[in-house]
């Protein structure tokens, strides 16, 4: 139950929440209150004193202004936040600030969002006093993504704690006191974080910067759009922003029940993948070599193969970065060719039927409220470093419990190694393990199964262990669902909600691969689908649709250009069900059409008759029939999986599904601000 | 004070050894069991003496492996305190204290005393002697003063602080404390 209590802020009655701090209070009553250390996500540090208010209860009014962020709200609190008093102390808390600030605003990145500039603007004294020297602090290698000009620093430790509490990788550090405290890494090692690149939002000021956007253009230029991320599958909510035809920036967008605030590395720097490596116009192979065509002549050519394949040798798949849309037109493309070979799960994972079998039915939010973890064949920092996040929030809690199965490297909370191998859960599934106590306790525990463990023959049967597991557990039970599949890939979800599976008679994808490689697949349909192991083949004709020259192109014979997910509307399901639409914040390159409009235009010259001429339409189809892609629709939790047979595990393997996180898609590859991150980290290793 | 780095030369090995261990964990028995990153000061103060009085990297590393403490706050709190050296301090490193006291009663002279007779500030002499200047030392009664490794000499003047310097260069015992012949504080005659 909340309590209540009431209180004044400028002589205005207001009611708040008991035990928020003044500086919350304000916020909510929508009385602005400078700071800079202050953080809503990051514990309360009160060194800036920029915060001052006067407060006045029965004993009188304080001696000497406060803190509002350091102390809490209690009944009958008056606070005064205007103030000659409270006026003075900002000035002279901003005047010392600015005491050791270079006034280098003109060639500071952080100019036109910067905290010091405006709260100096609305705040500060107006001019200055002091005559000395300023202080100046060599500048740091935090690596390549965030670029330091401790000069600026005014040391409000924002970076420090986020190292601490959110990335939980403990690198950024402040040497030395006083006069000669320095914010910096270990002796300017690069940060390994991959959550680092937030704390370029965090500082207040331009003491760290990006490094790949530095120089490049100022907050009013850019073109706002806001979306969200699809580079793994929790669909963080973004702001793209850019410059003319360029992508200049991705930056995070408050969302509680996703990201919170913030982003990944991956997300905030992906966007030079968009200019490189790009397929801007339509391609066929000539003699072996992909040579531009015109978008008729291609066409022509698809319809021709396709005309001439069998349909049963006929097959699709679908990659880890389109839309819901553009997968449902190409079903429904299949369905039309005759053929039931379709998959959308490249890595070969079998997950398959109801949606609460391979969604994160307990949600993001759902974590908050457990109290344990179970981690099963995933690389949770790799596969989704902001969850990794949120786990290592809960493990501050010394009674809350994580047990992993599966990958222990490089996780940075604490947690209990349970073992490498899969049949552990048949182990505690009988009660033979040590973690079982542990278990036992917990009322509303996690269970996180990861795409690795769900890979092979036996998937299906490790799955359903794992669901018997769960009833018996706490896992699931009558007010609680914790069964949860983590996915990586942004459309995976969709993608398997709209049913781009193969009936019984259908292929999966190991079937389409080993078909592919013995040469008895005729056509191979590329939906983006860049992750695959596979070799140039003569015997089989691969049209390949997506947006860059990768994997997939490769080893295509016809490739037609897509726009990639910024440059079109499109809808995405996250990992916990949640659809959310991508918004365009720039524009197809060359000639490159949007995804659905080319299996539109393909089934258009096949004389298909599709249902939909644009993406309106195919959007309210593709809504009439699955109801769950309805982005307005209130996301509801799922009903609890089902349980099913299950048999004696037999050989099953865990997958390391991410290599290198930093390459994990076509965009992501083609992106030099990634891959020189990639091989940062290995050239420090080496050294 | 001066922005504190960790010296260019660490050419030095470092490495706590079973009897270091034994010590380590007997320090650890003062905190609680989950708090043990309490210990890092002594666990420092430790490895610096053992280091012979300035703490390498290594040392720092040590520290943060034994504590199981990432390496940055090791080396905040190694750099936060002035009295872990991060340079070499030689085998007698002399701190002379500066602070008001002192300073009203002539440490002043002490300074140039040491610069005379040592060298610049910070810099380790041939035969491996080092001064900086310090803040208060806490024997303000007999002020000046100085500090040689562990002991502390009182009722300095220039001379006095000249003598006790050719006394370590040639190796001779000197008398700790007070240099005048006081026992403790007690009044001085006067003259
Ligand atoms: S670098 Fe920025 S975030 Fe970090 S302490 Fe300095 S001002 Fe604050
Ligand atoms: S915001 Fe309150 S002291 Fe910094
Ligand atoms: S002032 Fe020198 S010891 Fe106190």
């Amino acid at each position: 139950m909340r309590i209540m209590v009431n209180i004044k802020i400028d002589d205005k009655d207001y009611e708040v929440e008991d035990g928020l701090a003044i500086i919350q209070a304000c916020e909510i009553a929508g009385v602005e209150v400078p700071r800079f250390c202050y953080h809503e996500k990051l514990s309360i540090a009160g060194n800036c004193r920029m915060c001052l208010v006067d407060v006045e209860d029965s004993r009188g009014l304080s001696p000497k202004p406060i803190a509002s962020c350091a102390m809490q709200v209690s009944e009958g609190l008056k606070i005064y936040t205007k103030s000659e008093r409270v006026k003075n102390a900002q000035e002279g808390a901003l005047e010392f600030l600015l005491m050791n600030h270079p006034l280098d605003c003109p060639i500071c990145d952080q100019g036109g969002e910067c905290d010091l500039q405006d709260q100096s603007m609305a705040f500060g004294y107006g001019s200055s006093r002091f005559e000395g020297d300023k202080r100046a602090v060599e500048s740091k290698d935090m690596g390549p993504f965030i670029k330091t000009e401790m000069t600026r620093c005014i040391h409000c430790t924002r970076c420090v704690r986020f190292s601490s509490e959110i990335s939980g990788n403990d690198e950024i550090g402040s040497i030395g006191r006083g006069h000669d405290m320095e914010i910096t890494t270990y002796l300017n090692q690069a940060v390994e974080s991959e959550l680092s690149g937030n704390v370029i939002d965090l500082c207040p000021v331009g003491a760290l910067t990006s490094k790949p956007y530095a120089f490049s253009a100022r907050p009013w230029e850019l073109n706002k759009t806001e979306t969200i991320d699809i580079m793994d599958a929790m669909g963080s909510n973004i702001r793209i922003d850019s410059k003319g035809l360029r992508v200049m920036r991705v930056l995070p967008r408050l969302n509680e029940d996703i990201n919170e605030e913030w982003i990944t590395d991956k997300t905030r720097f992906f966007w030079d993948g968009l200019n490189n490596q790009r397929i801007d116009k339509p391609y066929k192979r000539v003699d072996g070599i992909l040579k531009p065509t015109s978008w008729k002549s291609a066409l022509e050519l698809a319809k021709e193969k396709i005309s001439n394949s069998k349909s049963e040798k006929i097959s699709a798949l679908s990659g880890d970065l389109v839309d819901i849309e553009t997968v449902y037109a190409l079903k429904k493309l299949m369905k039309n060719i005759g053929s039931d070979n379709f998959d959308c799960r490249q890595d070969g994972s079998r997950i398959s039927g109801p949606p609460e079998r391979w969604l994160f039915n307990s949600t993001f939010n759902g974590i908050e409220d457990s109290d344990g973890c179970l981690i099963i064949g995933s690389d949770i920092r790799k596969e989704a470093p902001l969850l990794n996040s949120r786990l290592l929030r809960k493990s501050r809690d010394d009674e809350y419990k994580i047990g992993v199965i599966g990958f222990n490297n490089d996780i940075t909370f604490d947690f209990d190694f349970l073992g490498e191998n899969p049949s552990i859960v048949e182990d505690i599934l009988i009660g033979n393990n040590n973690f079982c106590d542990d278990l036992s306790s917990m009322n509303k525990p996690l269970m996180i199964l990861g795409q690795g463990a769900l890979i092979g023959e036996d998937a299906e049967n490790f799955q359903n262990i794992c669901i018997d597991l769960a009833y018996k557990f706490n896992f699931i039970n009558n007010d609680w669902n914790g069964f949860n599949v983590l996915h990586s890939a942004a459309s995976r979800a969709g993608a398997m909600s709209i049913g781009f599976l193969p009936s019984d008679k259908g292929m999966i994808t190991d079937e389409i691969l080993s078909n592919y490689n013995n040469k008895k697949l005729d056509l191979l349909y590329l939906l983006g689908a860049d992750e695959l192991n596979l070799e140039k083949n003569d015997d089989c004709f691969v049209i390949y649709q997506g947006h860059h020259g990768d994997i997939g192109a490769q080893i295509a014979d016809l490739v037609f250009p897509a726009a990639a997910f910024c440059e079109q509307n499109g809808l995405y399901m996250n990992t916990e069900g949640r659809v959310q639409e991508s918004i365009r914040s720039t524009f197809p390159l060359g000639e490159a059409k949007e995804n659905w409009e080319i299996i539109y235009l393909l089934a258009k010259e096949m004389s298909f008759d599709i249902g939909f001429s644009n993406l309106n339409e195919l959007r309210n189809q593709l809504i009439e029939e699955f109801p769950i892609i309805n982005p307005y629709r209130e996301f509801e939790p799922l009903p609890s999986p089902k349980k099913d047979e299950f048999n004696k595990l037999n050989g099953h393997q865990f997958k390391r599904i991410i290599d290198s996180y930093w390459q994990t898609n076509s965009i992501a590859r083609a992106s030099s601000n990634l891959s020189i991150r990639n091989n940062y980290i290995k050239e420090e290793n080496n050294r | 004070m001066t922005v504190r780095r960790l010296a260019d030369n660490q050419d030095i090995n470092f490495k706590f050894d079973n009897q270091d261990l034994k010590f380590l964990n007997s320090l650890l028995e003062n905190y609680p069991e989950d708090k043990k990153q309490s210990a890092v000061v002594p666990s420092l103060f430790y490895a610096q003496r053992k280091a012979g009085g300035w703490l390498p990297e290594k040392a720092i590393l040590a520290v943060s492996d034994f504590l199981d403490m990432p390496k940055i706050r090791v080396l905040e709190i190694a750099t936060f305190y002035s009295m872990f050296n991060l340079q070499p301090s030689g085998d007698h490193f002399v701190q002379v204290c500066g602070t008001t006291p002192c300073w009203l009663r002539g440490a002043e002279n002490i300074k140039k005393a040491c610069k005379d007779y040592i060298g610049q500030e910070r810099e380790v002499s041939k035969d491996g002697i080092c001064w900086i200047e310090v803040e208060c030392l806490g024997a303000c009664v007999n002020a000046p003063m100085i500090q040689i490794n562990d002991d502390y000499y009182e009722d300095l003047d220039y001379e006095r602080t000249v003598k006790i310097l050719k006394d370590i260069k040639n190796k001779k015992n000197i008398i700790k404390g007070s240099q005048i012949g006081r026992k403790s504080s007690e009044p001085l005659e006067r003259d």
